[in-house]
């Protein structure tokens, strides 16, 4: 079996003269990807990925293409998104490297047959659970986080033995085309490919034949999406962007709160599917949060954000243009604002007065623009929360355990964190999905390979023992029934009925 | 407001008070239920003797006993299934409560099937009730005793309002679609499985379908005909055929046809005497319209067993056809009916690949002595789930998951499984607004020093047990090593 071209000096050079000449990528189309599923089926099929030490040697080439090549990502992730170096190498390449060692140290562990539980009469049969592979996977990431939301399924696609597609977001062009060109060189050329399309041949394509389809983006596209994969009863896991909350107390630690809200709103100009979208502070805490987050982007960012080189920009104009829109339209600007079209620029800007019905609370965010809405107890921020749809996270900052026991009990989301943000989203050992409209399904560490695996049942047992067997076979007796009923009684402590069957 | 629409929201309102959270109330509801099965035996039983004339010991055999099995396991790991479950933690969240909590979903909506109308109907229901869901429970009309049975007696056991029962046919069920539910639970064919996967995409709700597809069953020449046989045999006509985990069809050499033939007709004969058609013990096909689907099956196939029906009776004796090839009629669809094909092949290679050229079906059964031979199958096919030597008994195992996958489903359940599958398993890290330090590291300015540190913390996994364990065989090697040296100064 032969493993993926290493990157030698031929390969290396060539991926640095494209890199350098910036050389155009085509794009994919509907019609080249039917071609290019046949392939990878036929990768899939004539078993290269089955193998322990194939998918460990693919993992550990995306860590090498990710410390070779992080000058290019950090280039690139700054050209589409003017992403600080920092935020580049932690939160994109960084991830996805933890992801992949995490799997290369655990396959062992997670490629075992689980066995299953037995009693007395199925102790002479092998019961166990298998993991096996789906087949191929398209993944579909998103272009705020497009290394991130494109390689950490991959690692998980990789580690449970799949072939998969991998389409970046075309909002995200450098990168895309980055990782289109560095793929042939680092992983199998037949089982991982990138594709680069939008999101009209994107449902095309995901109506042909896949064997899970991976989306991370928003609740619209993450719909048609789900929509095309009804064809052929693909499975789908949507990841799906969405209004996350953040209670503040008036029990807590307002600097610290401050800072910690701050850093996670407006990293990535805010666009970042777990940033807190908006908050909802107690009313006797607002002004000393207000006055905090003020300090705190000051610290951050300087007076003037703008000549920050640790602030991001929107991806484009599109984006921009909705934020402004629903920046004019509600609520009073306490801090920043100031918007530069030319630089794609939008200041860390905060609201006050906004209402909930205002435009500013009917749709996700995704800009650097923080809503501070002010809530006169715990039980309106829960009933808030419950009014709208399960989110992707919920945030809740107090040093009052019961007030941080009982948001989390009453609310449900994707996920929870208190007294912090967005750092459960980077854990490789917790899942990170939606629940509700925030979508369904899980990934990371563990939860990957097993979303991206089908766990079959095995039972093997011997054609000896037929003499207890007999009981089940008709003519059905009363005397063969109440047996049989008197064995399941005894064995209802074990994990099955009548074993005897 | 439509009926389905106001049980609907009469169930959310009542999901919405929070009932179903104390795991005390579930433990009530799954005794309740249990209660009905163990009360009403005989009303269950008669409804399943007009629906698919099956006798007393049967529908206590391959529908009550199983749903009894999984309440019982419910009530006894419950506490254990709904706690919350702690993960390994790294340098950085050392000092956190990190761990995955299972949560109710909300509104299920099941979705049964006829052919074990109470089986598959209220399985699901335990996993439903244990994991803190409402339910909507539509069973299949067209077994209509059941249906009726349901409606008007489960009332009397559980929560009428979290656990509302609607009968009717396709327009009550579209109407059932329309509402939002938090995740459907369907059994039945997969053509019906995308529609109902279609009518609640918009709403983006999950679903579990567990459909069908053609089983196949191959028996390798060297294997104990005998006891293959009777097991197939059991296996095949139990139900009448009419069972999602059946083996389909049988393929094996053309050596080995006529003995398998053979065997058959005497299990047969021994199971359903040489008259089943007045045996009590053997069953019915469901309605004249399944009927004449199966009878239109038998078309372009030799048959070497049975073959007799009666359209009055919905009768259709066991029936074996030989030398059936892949492109007989009989291939074509899955057949859920008293009908096994046997198509002859030259071995497991060429078995393996007529199995991989078809759809994944949800079981695939192996009969061979040869452990080596079924290992090759495990690894070189792929199904729902696979047996070998024996048929439909991984149904009975509620430690194994029982779903498909492609076109047999998607999603699983029985014992946690299910609990699993109807929770949503959430993500919680609990920090404190302390150590701000180590959270320094993160904030804008950003340096390359502060970028050297996040490295470090981020990339390093701790496991917490093994610090532990190093700590605790540090402290026994200087408590050794104290006493040593004790013991050589005072020598």
């Amino acid at each position: 079996m032969s493993g993926p071209p290493s990157p030698s000096p031929k390969n290396w050079f060539r991926a640095l003269r494209r890199t350098r000449l910036g050389e155009p990528c085509m794009k994919t189309y509907p019609l080249e990807c039917v071609e290019l599923l046949k392939r990878t089926r036929g990768a899939f099929q004539a078993g290269r990925t089955v193998n322990e030490r194939f998918r460990q040697t693919q993992l550990e080439a995306i860590v090498r293409m990710l410390v070779e090549h992080e000058c290019d990502f950090v280039d690139a992730l700054g050209r589409d998104l003017h992403k600080p170096r920092f935020e580049t190498v932690i939160s994109e390449l960084m991830l996805v490297k933890n992801e992949a060692v995490h799997a290369i140290n655990s396959l062992k562990k997670w490629m075992e047959p689980q066995r299953v539980e037995r009693n007395l009469t199925t102790t002479l049969d092998d019961c166990f659970v298998m993991n096996e592979p789906l087949g191929v996977v398209l993944i579909i990431g998103a272009w705020c986080s497009p290394v991130h939301f494109c390689l950490v399924p991959l690692v998980g696609a990789i580690a449970a033995g799949n072939c998969a597609i991998v389409s970046p977001s075309e909002h995200s062009s450098h990168t895309a085309e980055l990782l289109h060109r560095l793929f042939p060189s680092y992983l199998d050329n037949e089982c991982f490919h990138v594709v680069l399309t939008g999101l009209n041949e994107l449902t095309e394509i995901v109506e042909l034949k896949f064997d899970h389809v991976f989306f991370i983006g928003n609740k619209e596209d993450g719909t048609r999406i789900a929509q095309a994969a009804i064809r052929m009863l693909t499975p789908v896991t949507l990841v799906l962007g969405s209004k996350n909350p953040c209670y503040v107390d008036e029990h807590c630690d307002i600097p610290i709160t401050a800072r910690r809200i701050a850093w996670a709103r407006f990293h990535n100009a805010g666009q970042n599917m777990v940033a807190p979208d908006y908050i909802l502070c107690h009313a006797d805490a607002k002004e000393r949060l207000l006055q905090a987050l003020r300090c705190c982007i000051m610290q951050f960012y300087g007076s003037d954000p703008r000549e920050s080189r640790s602030f991001g920009r929107m991806v484009n104009l599109e984006c921009l243009n909705r934020t402004r829109d629903l920046l004019g339209k509600c609520g009073k600007v306490a801090v920043g604002g100031k918007v530069i079209e030319a630089e794609k620029y939008i200041a860390p800007t905060i609201l006050t007065e906004v209402t909930d019905s205002d435009p500013i609370m009917q749709q996700e965010i995704f800009g650097p623009v923080l809503p501070i809405l002010t809530v006169n107890s715990l039980d309106e921020a829960i009933t808030f929360i419950n009014q709208r749809e399960k989110p992707l996270c919920v945030y809740a900052y107090s040093s009052n355990c019961k007030v941080i026991s009982r948001l989390m009990t009453e609310t449900s989301s994707g996920s929870f964190c208190s007294n912090d943000c967005v750092l459960q989203s980077l854990l490789a050992v917790l899942p990170f999905g939606g629940v509700g409209a925030s979508g369904m399904g899980s990934y990371h560490g563990r939860q990957s390979f097993d979303n991206l695996s089908h766990r079959k049942s095995c039972l093997l047992r011997s054609t000896r023992i037929e003499s207890i067997t007999y009981l089940r076979y008709p003519p059905y007796e009363d005397r063969n029934l109440s047996l049989m009923t008197w064995a399941s009684n005894l064995s209802q402590r074990s994990q099955g009925w009548c074993q005897i069957l | 407001m439509s009926r389905e629409e106001t049980v609907v929201v009469r169930a959310r309102r009542a999901f919405q008070s929070g009932k179903t959270k104390p795991l005390a109330f579930r433990v009530l509801q799954l005794k309740g239920l249990h209660r009905f099965i163990s009360e009403r035996r005989k009303e269950i039983a008669e409804a399943v003797q007009k629906d698919l004339h099956k006798t007393e010991h049967g529908t206590e055999l391959f529908e009550t006993l199983g749903l009894e099995g999984e309440i019982n396991l419910a009530l006894e790991r419950l506490a254990e299934w709904a706690a919350p479950r702690p993960v390994e933690k790294n340098l950085l969240t050392i000092s956190d409560e990190v761990y995955i909590q299972p949560e109710p979903l909300g509104v299920v909506l099941i979705i049964g099937a006829w052919n074990y109308p109470w089986a598959v109907t209220l399985q699901p229901l335990v996993a439903a009730i244990s994991s803190g869901n409402a339910a909507v429970i539509k069973p299949s009309e067209v077994s209509s005793h059941s249906a009726k049975v349901m409606e008007k007696l489960l009332p009397l056991y559980l929560d009428t309002e979290l656990y509302p029962v609607v009968t009717g046919g396709v327009p009550e069920t579209q109407e059932l679609l329309k509402q939002r539910f938090d995740h459907v639970f369907y059994t039945g064919n997969s053509t019906v499985g995308k529609v109902v996967m279609a009518a609640v995409a918009r709403h983006l709700t999950p679903v579990t379908l567990e459909l069908g597809g053609k089983s196949p069953c191959y028996i390798d020449k060297n294997c104990d005909l005998r006891v293959a046989c009777r097991r197939i045999t059991w296996g095949k006509f139990v139900n009448c055929g009419q069972t999602c985990i059946a083996p389909d069809y049988i393929l094996c050499e053309p050596s080995i046809q006529g003995r398998v033939v053979e065997e058959l007709k005497k299990c047969i004969t021994e199971f359903y005497t040489d008259d089943p058609k007045s045996f009590e013990d053997y069953g019915r096909i469901i309605n004249q319209h399944h009927y004449r689907r199966v009878m239109a099956l038998l078309e372009g196939s030799t048959v070497a067993l049975g073959g007799d029906s009666d359209e009055t009776q919905c009768y259709i004796a066991p029936t074996v056809l030989s030398d059936v090839t892949g492109g007989s009629k009989v291939m074509q669809e899955e057949i859920f009916g008293p009908v096994l094909p046997i198509i002859t092949v030259s071995g497991v290679d060429e078995a393996i690949q007529f199995i991989n050229e078809r759809e994944k079906p949800l079981a695939l059964y192996v009969f061979s002595p040869d452990n080596k031979l079924i290992r090759r199958v495990i690894a070189e096919t792929s199904s729902g789930a696979l047996l070998a030597n024996d048929c439909l008994v991984h149904f009975t195992i509620s430690a194994l998951p029982f779903g498909g996958l492609g076109n047999s489903g998607m999603g699983r359940y029985h014992g946690k499984h299910g609990f699993d599958q109807l929770s949503h398993l959430r993500a919680c890290l609990i920090r404190k607004l302390k150590m701000e330090g180590v959270n320094t590291m993160r904030y804008p300015p950003h340096t390359a020093k502060k970028l050297s540190w996040a490295r470090f913390l981020l990339l390093k996994q701790v496991n917490v047990g093994k610090l532990r364990q190093m700590a605790q065989v540090t402290l026994f090697a200087a408590l050794a090593a104290f006493i040593l040296q004790r013991f050589f100064r005072s020598t």
